[in-house]
């Protein structure tokens, strides 16, 4: 009998694979939850590692009719000590009636491993940086290529050779050079001729379709065809975050560990999102200073408090670095509250005067001790300034953080995507 | 015995395409001339423990439509497989023809040996002449068909968005288990056939005149109503108990598409329905095979001491059923029982006692045990399986016993009966009941519909020793019925005195399935 051996293993894997993005799809809620419960407990670094999620799993339930209750019968094997008509005490009298609980709702958690990808996209699913409003051609790095047809010069690497043989078939075709086939039919016919005079005729026609096959050849350079490629200029719009944070001594090890968090998630969610977003990095005690990445995450400092001289920074940084006619300027920023009282007027005549006319949103972030007991403390100076500003009118949000299980949602409240009126409150 | 040739099939447990082709050839020639299989061409197919998984979210198949469930399913099986928690089956096998056996990479040349003999030959003969597969599967054609489905769920999709397709599906699937012909249809006469039926009849008429017929007494003529109510009930087919066959064909605002999904969901269902009736027969005909090619083919010395006790070893965990108290024990494992049953048959057959004598007269002694198991493994699925040939000696081997447990009964559950003289006939026909498709699914019927009134479409349950549906999943059920329905749905759930014990009105949701 025939038999066929085949081998599968090389056949593309994850057939499943969009099975399970459908799952994902309908999930999405719920995985969406799940995911942000997780990020909780962990560090945000892990978070964008992706991992392992649980999600109930009645949400995604396929129901069948099924039975329950009633009288039961069932053969079992294992028979030690029981003779007919023995009464045996039900397993769960304790637990009320004994069936139907543990079998019908029995909402058993499901996890499952969600890659990186698809972790950090339900992650930061929904939230956009609000007021992306100045639109600018960048001239350099927003040039695409694209295919633009067919040239007749170019550079080798870009031959199309379809093209080029298909052109040339055509041409050969069109002017009738004789096949490969013809001639070796000929030259057999050659071979057997008997008559001479024949075979001289024939001869002279033989030598006529080699010239005309010398004449002409194969692939010509006229067939030659090179992929042509054309830059197009994209539209990008050009937006830079300023990330204020304050590490004066006021700032507990608490407090500093749910800014950087704070920061930690906004510089992956710019970074994810937005391909062309500046970050500029200003960590103030009574001055200010630009610093990068690595400091301000891992740099340790620590002094008074002047937050006016973070705006005077920023000012500063906006002033040569970023006209506000061409960028879309955001800042963010982070702090226990705390202000020398004598900077109390400039910071505000700062913010009102130079920074908050060029920005498009400024976050606020204030962050607490773990203990309930700030918010039954009277509003920190910096709350109470911002919420006179605020009052006003100005494109100002604020909240307070006092848990690191408050992160995410507060961060996910200051940049959930909204509608177009409705202003950040 | 045989002098051992040395002419093994493969040393250790390197395996390649060569001795894979080897092992199936040594394999056919135990499986034709001595056990007389008759199987389907086989296609052995190697592949990776990742594709595998791919499989076990497919319901095993090689291709099926997309659908989310199996998504669910696939990332439900892969975390218990990354955690240790689940191995993967050795092999998979589909009923179809070619029979495709899948095996995977990592197993051992002695385990692909195993895997041959069960899958390639044990299951593929069961697949072939069972009388339920033969009746309601075509082999030849389910791969096409799978294929026609896939693609047109595709188009649908396409056509009528993601989501109108997925709720038809969702809603087809909850109904899977009710869209099930359990009975071979009657066949519609041809018009000569019923032209020559007519002709009979009337002859036989004219012969069995009697005017006397005239004069005896009928039954009270039915009033008007109920012959309309019988009319119309017979011009609806009902009652009927496939309800997916029932919407696909009257359910009045379906699109021509949705009656062709629930005809797809309704084929597959009907296409699994023999395996789930013949689990212990089909695992235990492919292990008794199994065991007899890998017994036969060490004797011929074509397997080595070492490799067949590695067979041994994964043989006996196959077959291994832990007793009720056991913390492992989670029913009767189909492999151990059917395996267990092969085996006593071919005891009976050949070297019988008096008591088998008594209870098996037909086959006793009958000496011809490939023929005896043959001739079973045809015509019978569990439940009459295990009702004909659970003998007294497996009964008492098992140390079966049979649990009746009446939540009205106070004093717990009693003991009914066990492996004593008394007893193997009621344990036997208690694990025959087990098995039978007429008590594993809930008997609901379509009754009728209203159809001079609010169209409500009304379905019966007829409950089987008190157990009522759960009421959460009943409702949800009810609901994707309603929706593709488009009308009210009432349930009512009645015993068997026709006594109203419950009643369920859903009415389709705002979005319905059926536009």
């Amino acid at each position: 009998m025939v038999i066929h051996i085949v081998d599968r293993r090389l056949n593309p894997g994850s057939k499943s694979l969009e099975n399970r993005q459908r799952f994902l799809r309908r999930a999405k809620a719920l995985v969406q939850g799940a995911v942000k419960k997780s990020s909780q407990d962990r560090d945000i670094k892990d978070v964008l590692e992706g991992g392992e999620v649980t999600i109930p799993l009645d949400g995604m339930d396929e129901p069948r009719f099924r039975r329950e209750g009633g009288t039961r019968d069932m053969v079992l094997p294992g028979n030690k000590k029981f003779v007919e008509g023995d009464w045996l005490p039900r397993p769960n009298q304790s637990g009320g009636k004994g069936s139907g609980a543990g079998e019908g709702d029995s909402e058993d958690a499901f996890r499952f491993v969600l890659s990186r990808d698809e972790f950090v996209d339900l992650f930061l699913d929904d939230l956009e940086l609000p007021d992306l409003a100045k639109r600018k051609l960048a001239e350099t790095e927003s040039e695409g290529i694209q295919r633009a047809g067919y040239a007749t010069s170019g550079s080798p690497a870009n031959i199309s050779i379809s093209r080029t043989v298909s052109r040339a078939l055509a041409r050969r075709v069109a002017l009738r050079r004789p096949r490969q086939e013809d001639i070796a039919a000929l030259e057999e016919e050659i071979a057997n001729c008997e008559d001479e005079a024949r075979r001289a005729e024939l001869l002279a026609l033989l030598e006529a379709l080699k010239a005309k096959v010398k004449r002409i050849p194969f692939i010509d350079p006229i067939d030659i065809r090179y992929r042509r490629f054309e830059t197009v200029p994209k539209p990008v719009a050009q937006a830079v975050m300023f990330c204020l944070m304050d590490v004066s001594g006021s700032m507990s090890e608490h407090m500093k560990d749910l800014a950087k968090r704070f920061y930690m998630l906004l510089y992956v969610f710019l970074k994810r999102r937005y391909k062309h977003v500046e970050i500029v990095f200003i960590r103030h005690t009574d001055r200010a200073e630009e610093v990068d990445e690595e400091t301000f995450f891992h740099g340790p400092a620590s002094g008074g408090t002047l937050v006016s001289s973070a705006l005077v920074a920023m000012h500063e940084i906006v002033r040569t670095r970023f006209r506000p006619a061409d960028w879309n300027i955001y800042a963010a920023q982070a702090s226990d509250g705390d202000n020398m009282t004598s900077d109390s007027a400039l910071t505000g005549h700062l913010l009102t005067d130079k920074i908050l006319p060029v920005c498009q949103f400024f976050a606020y972030l204030e962050v607490g001790e773990a203990a309930n007991y700030t918010f039954d403390m009277p509003d920190s100076s910096l709350w109470t300034l911002y919420e006179r500003l605020r009052n006003d009118g100005v494109p100002l949000s604020m909240r307070k953080v006092s848990e690191r299980g408050e992160i995410f949602p507060v961060f996910q409240d200051l940049f959930k995507r909204r509608g177009k009126q409705e202003r950040v409150a | 015995m045989m002098a051992s040739t040395g002419d093994r099939l493969f040393e250790g447990a390197d395996w390649d395409f060569h001795i894979l082709q080897r092992v199936h050839d040594a394999c056919e020639e135990i499986a034709r001339s001595e056990l007389g299989l008759d199987v389907y061409p086989n296609q052995i197919e190697v592949i990776t423990a990742e594709q595998m998984l791919d499989a076990y979210s497919s319901v095993g198949m090689p291709l099926f439509y997309k659908h989310w469930s199996f998504g669910k399913q696939f990332a439900f099986q892969e975390a218990s497989y990354r955690k240790g928690l689940m191995g993967l089956a050795y092999e998979i096998v589909i009923n179809s023809s070619p029979c495709i056996s899948y095996l995977m990479e990592e197993n051992t040349a002695t385990m692909q040996t195993l895997v041959i003999a069960h899958a390639a030959f044990g299951h593929n003969h069961f697949f072939k002449n069972n009388y339920l597969f033969k009746q309601w599967t075509d082999a030849d054609g389910i791969l096409d068909y799978l294929e026609f489905a896939k693609s047109y769920l595709a188009i649908c999709e396409e056509r009528h968005g993601h989501q109108a397709v997925e709720r038809t599906v969702d809603a087809a699937h909850a109904l899977m288990s009710h869209g099930i012909d359990r009975y071979p249809g009657k066949k519609t006469l041809d018009l000569r056939a019923e032209e020559k039926r007519a002709g009979q009849r009337r002859k036989l008429e004219e012969e069995m005149f009697n005017d006397l017929w005239r004069t005896v007494p009928t039954t009270k003529a039915k009033t008007k109503a109920t012959l309309s109510a019988e009319r119309r009930r017979a011009l609806l087919g009902l009652p009927q108990e496939n309800i997916l066959y029932f919407l696909e064909k009257t359910a009045p605002r379906l699109q021509p598409w949705q009656r062709e999904i629930i005809r797809i969901v309704r084929h597959i269902a009907q296409y699994f329905y023999p395996q789930s009736q013949t689990k212990v027969m089909n695992e235990g005909t492919a292990t008794y095979v199994h065991y007899r090619i890998m017994n036969r083919l060490h004797r011929q010395g074509r397997i080595s001491d070492g490799n067949f006790i590695e067979f041994l070893q994964s043989h006996t965990n196959v077959v291994f059923q832990p007793e009720f108290d056991d913390r492992r024990f989670s029913g009767f494992n189909p492999y151990a029982l059917g395996f267990a049953m092969m085996q006593d048959i071919e005891r009976i057959v050949s070297n019988p006692e008096d008591e088998d004598r008594e209870w098996f007269p037909d086959i006793a002694g009958k000496g011809d045990v490939e023929g005896v198991l043959r001739e079973i493994w045809s015509n019978y699925r569990d439940e009459s399986f295990i009702g004909q040939f659970l003998s007294p000696a497996l009964i008492r081997r098992f140390r079966m016993f049979h649990l009746h447990d009446d939540p009205a009964e106070s004093a717990g559950i009693k003991v009914d009966a066990i492996h004593d003289e008394r007893g193997y006939r009621r344990v036997r026909r208690e694990l025959s009941r087990q098995y039978d498709v007429g008590f594993i699914d809930a008997n609901i019927e379509v009754v009728d519909v209203d159809l001079d009134g609010d169209r409500r479409l009304m379905l019966r349950h007829t409950t089987v020793k008190d157990a009522q549906l759960n009421e959460t999943d009943a409702r949800r059920v009810l609901q994707h019925l309603a929706d593709l329905w488009s009308y009210d749905v009432v349930l009512t759930e009645v015993d068997g005195t026709d006594k109203v014990l419950k009643e369920y009105v859903v009415s389709p949701r705002a979005a319905a399935v059926a536009a």
